[in-house]
């Protein structure tokens, strides 16, 4: 069979799969839409928080990101693995004892205040919808190349399956899907990288065969060093960015992985206090398995491109080079026609260029897999777009029927707030499905934002607020804002007021804007710090409660106001 | 009830103190070897890695769940101990 009917079984088999997981498993009460009735077992929330979490951009781009940049990709890996360390230790078992169902909630119960609620709504949103259009635009674009339909169709089309589970099945649906869902991505995203640390290395497991000889005997890292050097490049495994700099933008990603709001929420989904430390170990297992795979893939990756097409004529180039020319996603142009494909650092000279996410999707053809395989990829890379997209659209759906209708509208019954609640997921879905289609041409700048803004606002509040009794609203509302006002000026200023100066001489300390939320953190913390001393400790049920989340005893459900 | 309060402080103490020794391998494993360090830890190889390379692209990410499982098995014990455990 080829490729396309391949795909469209395998994409299909997978839709159906979640469908009727949404079907058997969709919410009958706000506990179930928020929380999946706090009924899920500490490996299937693992699971469900891997898939949660891992995106279109982590499953498609992020090899070739690392391909290209090598030692820099590092940031990206230790940064999204490391924020489940600070999740583990300093923020899922506390939450979980707190027993409520949002982030604004915890804040707004813990600062007694509904301003700091509204402030943590509007934060919760913001990240939220800025993800979200990320992930339509990666369902529509896988749809276009694989399928072979254009990208508003693709969108169309995971708008509705989106629509089926999140509206109807709430948490609980979701929950259960992503459990499917991280299966699929997972197989489809090993497969290929096995048969490829095979055929380069000899080694079937990929994080070792990148430590391992190819074909002549020298190391694989050290050819590739070799080679890139020779061709006027920096060495694979050094980086470019300063020391500085690729601190910064570590510490942001992990503190702003640590605050995402739809990884926070899932570990409400748990049972127990002790299920939620638990899950968050499963899930980081469940990470790691594909962050340890990707570096693997991106060198293995970058060696066959060059390998099979540096330095080649023209007319003899591998078979996969010609199907993804198709797509622009590799162009080789003969620039001083001398019938050989030269790749080198200088645009003028440059005859090869190659777009990040061929890493991944054009894998299997590269190590010459059967057809199935590459249908796999495409089932895969839909898994990591939908699963992310549901998580997030459930968080905005709860951010408007619990924490801004519930709050406010107090007398409300349970089936007005889910009928909120689902009214509210499918316009986000619409939003979202919007952008998806017509993406703000700044989409992958934002991406900084909501990482940068979740590590500036959300973070040193919840912290203190868990471990300093003494924290109180004044504190935590100027610190939310001054560490939001000064992340988002940054961004803005070197992102689009003047995208001209976003060079290291101009920026603060050498930190990227990438970065700087790592900088808004510390301001964030220091004004917490500095107004709750100047201004009345919490009441004394606060601080009471702040030494009950402290305490595992008592756990409980998700508790109803 | 004092006697409560005072076992309860205990408990936080001991909590923290677990929080603070894992959080030093959390940053020393990460920011430490695949940042700081990673130049002079480059200098070593361990089969084809370069090893401050290694902790940037793969040792930090498996010292992370390793972390997270100690911190499971230590906080266990330590909320039996206690008897704050969950039945």
């Amino acid at each position: 069979m080829d490729i396309l009917t391949w795909t469209y079984i395998l994409v299909g088999l997978s839709f159906a799969l979640y469908i009727g997981i949404a079907i058997y498993t969709r919410a009958g009460s706000t506990k179930e839409f928020y929380t999946a009735g706090g009924g899920v077992s500490p490996l299937a929330n693992g699971m469900a928080t891997a898939a949660d979490w891992m995106s279109a951009a982590s499953f498609i781009s992020m090899a070739g990101i690392i391909a290209f940049s090598g030692y820099d990709g590092s940031v990206y890996l230790m940064g999204w693995t490391g924020g489940y360390v600070l999740l583990a230790l300093l923020l899922a078992p506390y939450l979980r004892k707190f027993g409520k169902f949002t982030v604004p909630d915890f804040v707004g119960d813990r600062y007694y205040s509904n301003k700091a609620r509204v402030v943590a709504v509007f934060c919760a949103l913001f990240i939220s919808f800025t993800y979200v259009a990320g992930q339509m635009r990666g369902v529509g674009i896988v749809f276009s190349r694989y399928l072979e339909v254009d990208i508003e169709t693709g969108v169309l089309i995971g708008m509705t399956i989106v629509f089926f589970y999140a509206v109807l099945g709430g948490m609980k649906g979701i929950t259960y899907t992503q459990v499917a869902q991280y299966c699929v991505l997972i197989f489809a995203f090993m497969v290929p990288a096995i048969f490829i640390s095979i055929q380069l290395t000899g080694n079937p497991i990929p994080q070792l065969g990148l430590g391992s000889t190819v074909q002549d005997g020298t190391y694989l890292l050290d050819k590739l060093d070799g080679i890139l050097l020779d061709m006027g490049f920096q060495e694979y495994t050094s980086g470019r960015k300063s020391m500085t700099d690729v601190f910064a933008i570590t510490l942001a990603l992990m503190v702003g992985t640590a605050g995402l709001p739809h990884v926070i929420v899932r570990f409400f989904t748990v049972p127990r206090v002790k299920d939620a430390r638990l899950s968050a170990g499963y899930a980081l297992i469940f990470i790691a398995i594909l962050y340890t795979t990707a570096p693997a893939i991106a060198a293995f990756g970058i060696y066959n491109a060059i390998e099979t097409v540096a330095d080649k004529p023209v007319s003899e180039l591998p078979v996969w080079v010609e199907n993804w020319q198709k797509t622009n996603l590799i162009v080789v142009e003969d620039v001083n026609n001398d019938g050989i494909v030269q790749y080198t650092p200088n645009p003028e000279t440059n005859e090869l260029r190659i777009d990040k996410d061929i890493m991944v999707l054009a894998a299997p053809e590269i190590a010459k897999l059967p057809n199935w395989v590459v249908g796999l990829v495409a089932a895969g890379g839909m898994a990591a777009a939908l699963s992310t997209a549901a998580g997030l659209l459930l968080v905005i759906s709860t951010s408007v029927s619990r924490d801004l209708f519930r709050t406010f509208v107090p007398s409300m019954t349970e089936k007005t707030e889910l009928i909120i609640a689902r009214v509210a997921a499918a316009f986000a879905v619409v939003i979202a499905g919007y952008f998806g289609i017509n993406p703000p041409g700044f989409v992958a700048e934002v991406v900084a934002f909501a990482f940068g803004l979740a590590a500036a606002s959300f973070f040193p509040v919840i912290i203190m607020g868990i471990f300093s009794t003494r924290m109180n609203k004044e504190g935590a509302i100027s610190g939310m804002i001054s560490g939001l006002v000064f992340t988002l000026a940054y961004i803005t200023y070197f992102k689009f007021i003047a995208p001209e100066s976003n060079s290291m001489e101009h920026w603060l300390f050498g930190i990227s804007p990438e970065g700087i939320g790592t900088i808004g953190m510390v301001i964030n913390f220091f004004v917490c710090y500095v107004v709750s001393k100047l201004t009345p400790p919490p009441p004394a049920d606060v601080q009471e409660m702040i030494q009950d989340i402290r305490i595992p005893r008592g756990a409980g459900d998700a508790q109803e106001h | 009830m004092d006697n409560h309060k005072q076992k309860m402080q205990q408990y936080w103490k001991r909590n923290i103190r677990t929080l603070l020794i894992l959080l030093a391998v959390w940053f020393i494993v990460s920011f430490g070897f695949g940042i700081l360090l990673v130049e002079p830890l480059n200098a070593i190889k361990i089969g084809g890695y370069k090893l401050g390379f290694w902790f940037a692209q793969q040792g930090s990410i498996f010292s992370f769940v390793i972390l997270i499982f100690v911190y499971v098995y230590r906080m266990n014990k330590l909320d039996e101990e206690f008897d704050v455990n969950e039945k």
